[in-house]
C-alpha cells in the first residue's frame, strides 16, 4: 500500500460547489455530455454530489467520472476514467463518463501528445478516487460512531464488521462536507479490480449509432459555416481577390481576406501556420459555401525564394549531410580510429518522405466571439495552448474564453496545432455570429503540420572478429533533425557518433505519431539487421549481445533506455513467434524501438504474391508497464502496427514549386482493409511498473521488422519509403 | 433551391435545397442527420456510406435531384436499438478507436452481410476496401463482419 500526500494539484480536490449540501441537480445536458448504457438512463439519480472534480456520486450510487484529457482515439476516455473508479472502489458498470470541459484550474496537463496522458496522469487519478473514497469512509465513520480505518469498501459499498452496510450513494451527501483529508492510502497494485481487466470504449454505443460527438457534428442555433482558402502552394501569398460572383450566390453571407495571427502576438511552439493571409467564405450551409469557394477568382503570387520542390529537398539533405558538423550531438570513444582499423564497413543511406497527418475528420472549429467573452467548441489536442493565443489574439481574459473539446476524429498530432481554432474565432468575430469553420480534405491535406522529410546515413565498422567497434550516424532533417543521440546504440560501442543537420523549409511540419522515432527506427532497425548479417549472426542474437554490452559495461551516461527491459520484449516476441522457425512461403523480419517510455519488439511475417508483400502476421511484444485496459491497448497497438505498415509501404506528400501534389486521397494513398496485416498477435510483459506510453510505441519498429522480411522475400535492402516506389527493382530481382 | 420529398429512414421527408446538393450535406445540415461522415468529399474514403435503394453508396457523390423515390437509410436507422447484428458485433469487438469512420464502415459491412451472409477473408477484403479506416482498425473490423456473419 502507498500513502501519498495529496498536496500535489490539491485544487483538484477542493469541493467545486458552495452549495450546503454539495448537491447539484443535472438535467438533460448531463445525457449529452456523457456516455450512460441504457440501463444507467434509467437509473438516473436525484440529486449529485460533487466529491472533486473528477467524480460526483448520484444518490442512488451512480458516479459521473470526469475525463480530463482530449478524446482522439486513445481511448482515455475509458482508461483514465477507470484508474479513478479503481481507487475509489465502485463496480464499473456503476460509473458514467463524461468528458471534462478546458479548466486548467482542476486538471493538469489536459493535452493529447506524447504518449502521456496515462503515464502523467496516473497519480493524480488515482489520488481523485482515493481521496473521495476516504472522504466517503470518514462520513460514514461520523454516523456510525466508528474509526474510519475499521471500514472497507467493496464495489460501492461500505461495511463493518459489526455487519453494518452503506452504500456510496447513501452517505454521498454527507461526504461532500468531509474535509480533504491530508494524505491517502493508495491500491497495492495486486489488489485492482478494474484496471487489468478488458473494458470496452465507453462511447461505442454512441459511435455504432451515428449519434453528435465530433466537432465537425457540432451545431448551435443561428450558426453560420465558414470555410477558407489558403495560398494554393508553400512560399506564396495572396496577390488579388475578386470575390464578387461568389458574394452574390445563394446562402452566403460574406466573403472577405483575414490575418490569421495578428501582428504583435506572442506565438507559441502550437501556433505553426504557413500561410499568414487567408480568405474565408461564410455562409448558412456547408454545400452553398463550397460552391461559393469554387467561384471565387483568386490570384497567388510567390514570396520571395519561391517554393521548394520534393527533387530538391531531397538532394539539399545529401548535400548537408556530406558537410562537417562544428558539434556533433554525441561523440564517444575515437569513431574515426576505428574505422580506419575496420577490416569491413557497412555503410547506407535512409530517406523518407513528408506525410500528411489525414485524421479521418478534417480540421474544423466551433467558435461564438462576443464582446466580452469566446466560446469555442472542437477537436483540439492542446485546449491550454489554444486558450492562450485566443486570448492573445482577441485581447480578452483567459477566464472569459471557454473551450470544449470534443471527441476528435483522430489527431496523430495535426491537433497539436490550432491554427484552425484560431481562423475559426477570427471569422466569428469578423462576422459577429457564431461559426463552425470546415476544412474540406483538400483543405487539410494541403495545409499541413507534415511530418518533415528525413535522410540519415549510418555507418558501422567491424574488425576482423566480426565485432562491430564502431557506428556513425548523420541525420538530416526539414526543420528539424531526425536523430535522439542518446537512444540506443548509443552506450552499446565503445565508439559511436551522432550528427544533426537542419534544413529550413517554408513546408509547416509537425509532429506526426512518433515524432522522429516514425523515421529513425526504421533507419536505425533496417542497418542493425544488415550490419547482423555482415557479421554473420542471428539479427536477434545480435542486438541480445548488444543490449548486454549496454547493461554490464555502459559506454557513456546518458544512455536513454533501460537495456535489459529493451532485451526483455525482444526475448518474449523470440518466443512467442517461434524465432527460428521455417515456414515455406513466408519471411520474417524483426525489430525493436524504445520510444515514448514504452519498450517494443516485432516480427513481421510476409508472403510475397505477384511482386507485392501481404503481411500475414505480426507479432508484438510489449513493455509498456500496467496495462490499464488490455482491451483498448490491444487496439492501440495494432492501430499503430497498421499505421506503420501503411504510411511505410505506401504513402507520400510531395510538392512542386510548393505546390502539394496530393490533395484528396486519390492522390494520397492510404492502407485499406486489402492490404492490411491477416493477424496481429501481440503480448504484454507483465510488471507492476506504473504505466508509461501506448499510443504512439508500436508504430515506429514495424516498418523496419517489414523491410527486413521484404529483404529476407526479394534480397533487396529497402531504403526509403514509401517501400512501392523501391519494390519495382525488388520485383524483378525476385 | 427547389423543394423534395424523399424517405429517410423509413420516414417522408421535405428538403429546400439546391438540385446538385449531395445527400451528404442534406442529411448532416439540412436533416440533422450527423452519423454520416464527411471524409473526402469525392467517394474515396467511405466516410459517407448510406444505403441507397438497399445498395451501399456514398452519399457525397448523390446529388439530391438524384434520389426521386429510391429510399435512403443511414446508420440512424441502420436499426431501431442500435441491435443489427454488425452493430452489435462492432461492441463486442470493441473495434472503434477514434470511431469518426465507423458508421461508414458499419453501413457498407450491413449491406455487404445482404448480399453475401457468408462471406470468405478475400470477398470481406473486397467489399470493404472503399472504406478507410485512419485508426487501422481493419483486422477487428474483419473479425466483427465474420461475427456477425455467424449469428
Amino acid at each position: 500500500m502507498t500513502l501519498i500526500k495529496t498536496k500535489y494539484n490539491r485544487r483538484s480536490f477542493l469541493k467545486v460547489t458552495t452549495a450546503s449540501t454539495g448537491g447539484i441537480i443535472l438535467g438533460f445536458s448531463w445525457l449529452a455530455s456523457c456516455s450512460p448504457t441504457p440501463e444507467q438512463i434509467k437509473q438516473m439519480p436525484d440529486e449529485w454530489f460533487n466529491i472533486n472534480a473528477f467524480l460526483k456520486i448520484g444518490d442512488n450510487g451512480i458516479v459521473t467520472i470526469m475525463s480530463p484529457n482530449p478524446e482522439i482515439g486513445q481511448n482515455v476516455k475509458t482508461s483514465m476514467p477507470m484508474i479513478v473508479a479503481e481507487e475509489l472502489d465502485v463496480d464499473w458498470k456503476d460509473v458514467v463518463v463524461e468528458q471534462a470541459g478546458y479548466d486548467i484550474q482542476k486538471y493538469t496537463r489536459q493535452l493529447a501528445g506524447g504518449s502521456q496522458s496515462i503515464r502523467q496522469g496516473w497519480q493524480s487519478l488515482r489520488m481523485a478516487g482515493a481521496t473521495a473514497r476516504r472522504m466517503l469512509l470518514e462520513a460514514t465513520a461520523k454516523q456510525w460512531g466508528v474509526s474510519a480505518d475499521e471500514l472497507t469498501t467493496a464495489k460501492g459499498v461500505i461495511s463493518h464488521a459489526s455487519g453494518k452496510s452503506m452504500t456510496y450513494g447513501e452517505v454521498a451527501s454527507a461526504a461532500a462536507g468531509i474535509e480533504v483529508p491530508e494524505e491517502v492510502k493508495l491500491k497495492d497494485p495486486k489488489d485492482f479490480k478494474i484496471i487489468g481487466q478488458p473494458t470496452k470504449n465507453v462511447d461505442g454505443p454512441k459511435i455504432i449509432k451515428g449519434e453528435s460527438l465530433f466537432g465537425l457534428d457540432y451545431k448551435e442555433e443561428g450558426m453560420l459555416t465558414a470555410m477558407i482558402v489558403h495560398p494554393e502552394g508553400f512560399g506564396m501569398k495572396l496577390k488579388s481577390m475578386d470575390a464578387t460572383e461568389a458574394k452574390a450566390m445563394p446562402g452566403i453571407k460574406d466573403v472577405f481576406s483575414f490575418t490569421v495571427y495578428p501582428e504583435g502576438i506572442e506565438k507559441q511552439w502550437s501556433d505553426v501556420n504557413a500561410f499568414p493571409e487567408q480568405v474565408a467564405i461564410v455562409g448558412n450551409s456547408t454545400w452553398e459555401v463550397m460552391k461559393a469557394k469554387k467561384a471565387l477568382k483568386l490570384e497567388w503570387e510567390y514570396a520571395e525564394g519561391g517554393g521548394e520542390s520534393t527533387a530538391n529537398y531531397v538532394e539539399s539533405l545529401s548535400e548537408l549531410m556530406s558537410k562537417d558538423v562544428a558539434e556533433p550531438a554525441r561523440k564517444d570513444g575515437d569513431p574515426d580510429a576505428a574505422f580506419k582499423n575496420a577490416t569491413k564497413t557497412v555503410e547506407r543511406e535512409y530517406s523518407a518522405p513528408f506525410l500528411a497527418h489525414n485524421t479521418m475528420e478534417p480540421m474544423n472549429f466551433f467558435a461564438n466571439v462576443t464582446a466580452d467573452k469566446a466560446e469555442l467548441v472542437g477537436p483540439i489536442q492542446t485546449p491550454e495552448y489554444l486558450s492562450k493565443t485566443i486570448a492573445q489574439v482577441l485581447g480578452m481574459p483567459e477566464d472569459k474564453i471557454s473551450i470544449m473539446m470534443t471527441r476528435m476524429g483522430g489527431g496523430f498530432g495535426r491537433r497539436l496545432y490550432g491554427n484552425f481554432g484560431v481562423e475559426a474565432t477570427m471569422i466569428s468575430k469578423k462576422v459577429g455570429a457564431p461559426v463552425k469553420l470546415v476544412y474540406s480534405r483538400e483543405d487539410d491535406m494541403t495545409q499541413g503540420t507534415y511530418r518533415p522529410a528525413y535522410k540519415v546515413k549510418y555507418s558501422a565498422a567491424i574488425d576482423e572478429n566480426n565485432n562491430v567497434t564502431a557506428v556513425k550516424i548523420k541525420g538530416a532533417g526539414i526543420n528539424g533533425s531526425p536523430v535522439f543521440e542518446n537512444r540506443f546504440p548509443a552506450g552499446a560501442l565503445d565508439n559511436y557518433l551522432s550528427e544533426n543537420h537542419n534544413l529550413e523549409s517554408a513546408i509547416s511540419t509537425g509532429a506526426w505519431r512518433a515524432p522522429r522515432s516514425n523515421f529513425i527506427a526504421f533507419a536505425e532497425q533496417s542497418f542493425l539487421d544488415e550490419v547482423a548479417e555482415t557479421v554473420g549472426k542471428d539479427p536477434i542474437d545480435f542486438r541480445l549481445e548488444l543490449f548486454e554490452r549496454a547493461k554490464s559495461n555502459p559506454v557513456g551516461e546518458n544512455n536513454d533506455y533501460d537495456p535489459e527491459r529493451y532485451a526483455g520484449v525482444l526475448k518474449l516476441v523470440k518466443e512467442k513467434s517461434n524465432w527460428g522457425t521455417e515456414i515455406p512461403g513466408v519471411s520474417r523480419g524483426v525489430s525493436a524501438y524504445y520510444c515514448h517510455n514504452s519498450y517494443v519488439a516485432q516480427v513481421v511475417d510476409v508472403m510475397m504474391k505477384d511482386g507485392k508483400p501481404r503481411v500475414q502476421k505480426v507479432w508484438c511484444a510489449i513493455d509498456c508497464g500496467i496495462v490499464v485496459n488490455p482491451e483498448g491497448a490491444l487496439n492501440q497497438v495494432e492501430g499503430g502496427i497498421i499505421d506503420g505498415i501503411g504510411h511505410a509501404m505506401y504513402s507520400a506528400m510531395t510538392f512542386t514549386d510548393g505546390v502539394p501534389d496530393q490533395k484528396n486521397f486519390n492522390e494520397y494513398k492510404l492502407i485499406r482493409h486489402n492490404e492490411a496485416p491477416l493477424e496481429i498477435e501481440t503480448h504484454f510483459v507483465q510488471n507492476g511498473i506504473d504505466p508509461t506510453g501506448l499510443g504512439e510505441p508500436s508504430l515506429p519498429p514495424v516498418a523496419a521488422a517489414l523491410g527486413n522480411a521484404i529483404y529476407k522475400a526479394t534480397g533487396k535492402r529497402l531504403e526509403g519509403q514509401p517501400f512501392t516506389d523501391y519494390l519495382g527493382e525488388a520485383i524483378e530481382l525476385g | 433551391m427547389a423543394q423534395y420529398t424523399i424517405t429517410i429512414n423509413g420516414k417522408a421527408q421535405q428538403v429546400e435545397a439546391a438540385p446538385d446538393t449531395p445527400m451528404l450535406w442534406v442529411l448532416r445540415d439540412h436533416l440533422d442527420l450527423v452519423g454520416t461522415k464527411f471524409g473526402c468529399g469525392i467517394g474515396q474514403c467511405g466516410a459517407c456510406t448510406i444505403h441507397f435503394n438497399g445498395v451501399a453508396t456514398r452519399s457525397c457523390q448523390i446529388p439530391i435531384s438524384a434520389v426521386g423515390e429510391n429510399p435512403v437509410v443511414t446508420i440512424e436507422g441502420l436499426s431501431k436499438e442500435a441491435d443489427h447484428p454488425v452493430q452489435k458485433a462492432w461492441i463486442e469487438h470493441d473495434v472503434p478507436q477514434c470511431g469518426y469512420c465507423q458508421s461508414g464502415q458499419i453501413m457498407s459491412a450491413a449491406s455487404l452481410l445482404k448480399q453475401n451472409p457468408n462471406p470468405t477473408d478475400q470477398e470481406i477484403e473486397n467489399g470493404m476496401s472503399g472504406n478507410i479506416c485512419r485508426c487501422g482498425t481493419y483486422t477487428r473490423i474483419k473479425k466483427a463482419i465474420k461475427t456477425a456473419a455467424n449469428s
